[in-house]
């Protein structure tokens, strides 16, 4: 998730928003949203295919700098013959779920067989509960026993019988030392009068609405209305009183950089992606965000296939490279937070800066500091269209 | 006699078909979708059921009035702005650009050839707030020392105004070009002044080319989204803004589609007015 993803998702956004007053957009909406996907395609046959098509988000494999190739999809081939046909299609959740979901309502294929969605938007449960996630085949991924233990029963998909992580990150306060005393937390940033105008907030409810509950002392994991009203409304007074300049994706990064920003609510794989030695992220006192990409097979893609590659990335050695990376051999990482036990010892022997980078491997008192916003909230009607309301003026 | 002429009559029509279907298919249809998703009722989760729910629109209109109202606003300041700095130019190019006529051309529309969205970034940079731009009008106390121009209503204007100003400046182009001279000499030769010459003579001659560039210009933009998002605050989100987040981040389609009828609507209705103002002949490029 850095400036060029950026880039990339506003582009996308505004293609995706060229077509609401266009023909494709109107095909794609007009597909009968309430009925299912057609059901029981779901294969027993346990046969690998020879391509998987892959959708994931831009930056999130590793990579050879040198030769741009993928190695740990390289070595999937080797291993198994199976071609990984891999995508950097998905910019943000709403994006790509506005591109899927026209041809998954009329229960057509979309030739994809793993994608990779955010637990802190809403587009993963809704795709769960819209029937259009095939079920994993558990008995070709072993490894799943690698999962860390506080991914293995999330509330959108209590026993993982669809959905396993992919990477997860944490939302915090990253502040520009060079401007600005340190911003550790909420009360500063929304409420300071010398940052007046110089910070922006996610426009990513879950991870914005997390990070203002906590400072408040409420609970986002289990959002109440009073808990909600008191959140937004400290969002609000801060919009109103210009203290908030913008609502941003990703696009924070390059403003933030450049030093038109003071502090900003932001992700932590970007701040680590950022390597700027004077910008500095936190979680902030009251606690901050965890978020996790889930990969799912959508309606239609090959189960098996797609089974025995997430059975192939939750091999602890193949994970700590793909986090790590090798300098030695010009390959960079995901730089993000692994979700399989053991990813942690194999990517020390491949680089240790990145094991010690406690953005990537968070030590157990960080992690007990951030919370996962209440998957409920996401899906209540009244909450989003405030949100949106708030921050699209 | 063969066959085409005994059909005679029905050769325009053969004629018009494929552009007529072409129409139909692309603009009819989509928006014959649009309407009857506009009526509908529901939510994504359970789906939408047609039920002329005319409440969509009155909503639509009450609670977005004033990024309605903005929007409209906003695309008009930027057209005048983009009218007021490409005259000059193009008249310039047209009656003085001699053999560099077709290179002048090509750098107003250089920056067409990299992607609107980047054009819209670079706007990021040069307005930033410890930027050339923003300290130059800090020391002429244009800006308070703690003034800035990104995510402001001014950076928004600016973005659009930059992003159109080609639409503009080329049918003006066109229409300045084709003006013989000289009838501006006869004008001069009757003891006209060349102040009035130019009221008198070029500027009329010239007003297909303003009124098809001010319509080109201020119909895209109405609708645009892009520069209030990167450029400005909250404060400054246009319509376009509203209708992309209806559509894709809450998948309410019925409310985004109500809301493309209201901003057509109120486009065509701008754009009547402005055809009863400067005469419907303009509108057809047929004065002159």
């Amino acid at each position: 998730m850095t400036q060029e993803l950026t880039r990339r998702q506003l582009l996308e956004r505004a293609a995706m928003g060229g077509a609401a007053i266009t023909f494709p957009g109107i095909l794609a909406a007009c597909g009968s949203s309430g009925s299912k996907a057609s059901e029981g395609t779901t294969s027993v046959e346990q046969k690998l295919a020879k391509t998987l098509n892959f959708s994931n988000w831009t930056l999130y494999m590793d990579v050879n700098k040198k030769t741009k190739a993928f190695p740990s999809l390289d070595a999937f081939q080797k291993k198994t013959g199976v071609h990984v046909n891999y995508t950097e299609d998905i910019n943000d959740n709403a994006s790509f779920f506005g591109k899927i979901q026209g041809p998954l309502s009329r229960g057509q294929s979309i030739h994809r067989d793993i994608v990779v969605l955010t637990d802190n938007d809403r587009y993963l449960g809704l795709m769960l509960r819209k029937g259009w996630a095939e079920k994993l085949d558990k008995s070709a991924i072993p490894n799943m026993k690698n999962l860390v233990e506080v991914q293995k029963h999330p509330n959108f998909d209590p026993d993982r019988e669809y959905t396993l992580p992919w990477q997860s990150g944490m939302s915090g306060i990253a502040y520009n030392d060079t401007l600005t005393d340190p911003v550790l937390s909420v009360d500063d940033l929304l409420e300071n009068p010398k940052l007046k105008g110089k910070i922006t907030v996610l426009n990513s409810m879950g991870d914005a609405m997390t990070i203002v509950m906590l400072a408040n002392g409420d609970d986002p994991t289990n959002v109440t209305d009073k808990a909600w009203n008191a959140a937004f409304k400290r969002i609000q007074k801060a919009v109103d009183n210009k203290q908030i300049r913008q609502f941003t994706g990703n696009d924070y990064a390059p403003i933030l950089a450049r030093g038109d920003l003071m502090a900003a609510m932001s992700w932590s794989g970007d701040i680590a992606q950022l390597g700027n030695k004077h910008i500095h992220w936190n979680v902030p006192e009251g606690g901050g965000a965890l978020w996790t990409d889930n990969m799912l097979i959508p309606k239609g893609g090959n189960v098996y296939t797609a089974s025995v590659y997430m059975n192939y990335v939750y091999d602890p050695k193949v994970q700590g490279l793909m986090e790590a990376g090798d300098p030695k051999r010009n390959i960079t990482g995901i730089y993000y937070i692994p979700p399989v036990k053991g990813a942690g010892a194999f990517a020390k022997k491949y680089d240790p800066s990145v094991a010690n980078n406690p953005l990537i491997f968070p030590n157990a008192k960080t992690l007990s500091k951030v919370k996962i916003f209440d998957s409920k909230a996401l899906n209540n009607q009244k909450y989003l269209e405030q949100w949106q309301n708030l921050i699209s003026g | 006699m063969n066959l085409f002429h005994r059909h005679r009559g029905l050769t325009p029509y053969l004629l018009l078909a494929p552009g007529v279907l072409f129409l139909a298919l692309f603009f009819v249809v989509p928006l014959g979708f649009l309407a009857y998703q506009s009526l509908q009722s529901g939510n994504f989760d359970f789906g939408y059921t047609f039920s002329w729910q005319w409440s969509n629109y009155w909503d639509a209109l009450h609670n977005y009035e004033a990024q309605f109202i903005r929007s409209l606003e906003y695309a008009g300041i930027a057209t005048l702005l983009a009218l007021v700095i490409s005259y000059p130019v193009a008249y310039w190019i047209a009656f003085r650009g001699g053999r560099w006529k077709n290179l002048l051309l090509l750098f107003i529309v250089a920056p067409f050839f990299v992607t609107y969205l980047i054009r819209t970034l670079a706007w990021e940079t040069i307005l930033s707030d410890n930027g050339f731009v923003v300290n130059t009008l800090q020391s002429l106390h244009v800006l308070g020392p703690s003034g800035r121009l990104l995510a402001t209503s001014t950076a928004v204007v600016t973005g659009i105004t930059y992003n159109f100003l080609p639409f503009m400046a080329l049918p003006l182009y066109v229409s300045l070009e084709q003006i013989d001279a000289r009838l501006i000499e006869a004008a001069e030769d009757l003891y006209a002044s060349k102040w009035h010459a130019f009221w008198r003579v070029t500027f009329p001659l010239s007003l297909p080319g303003v009124v098809a560039g001010t319509l080109l210009t201020f119909i895209p933009a109405a609708g645009d989204f892009i520069n209030a998002q990167l450029l400005g605050s909250p404060d400054n989100h246009m319509i376009g803004n509203v209708i992309q987040s209806k559509f894709l981040e809450l998948t309410d389609y019925p409310a985004a589609a109500a809301m493309s009828f209201i901003l057509m609507a109120g486009i065509l209705l701008a754009v009547f007015l402005y055809a009863r103002v400067v005469g419907t002949e303009q509108l057809t490029g047929t004065a002159g």
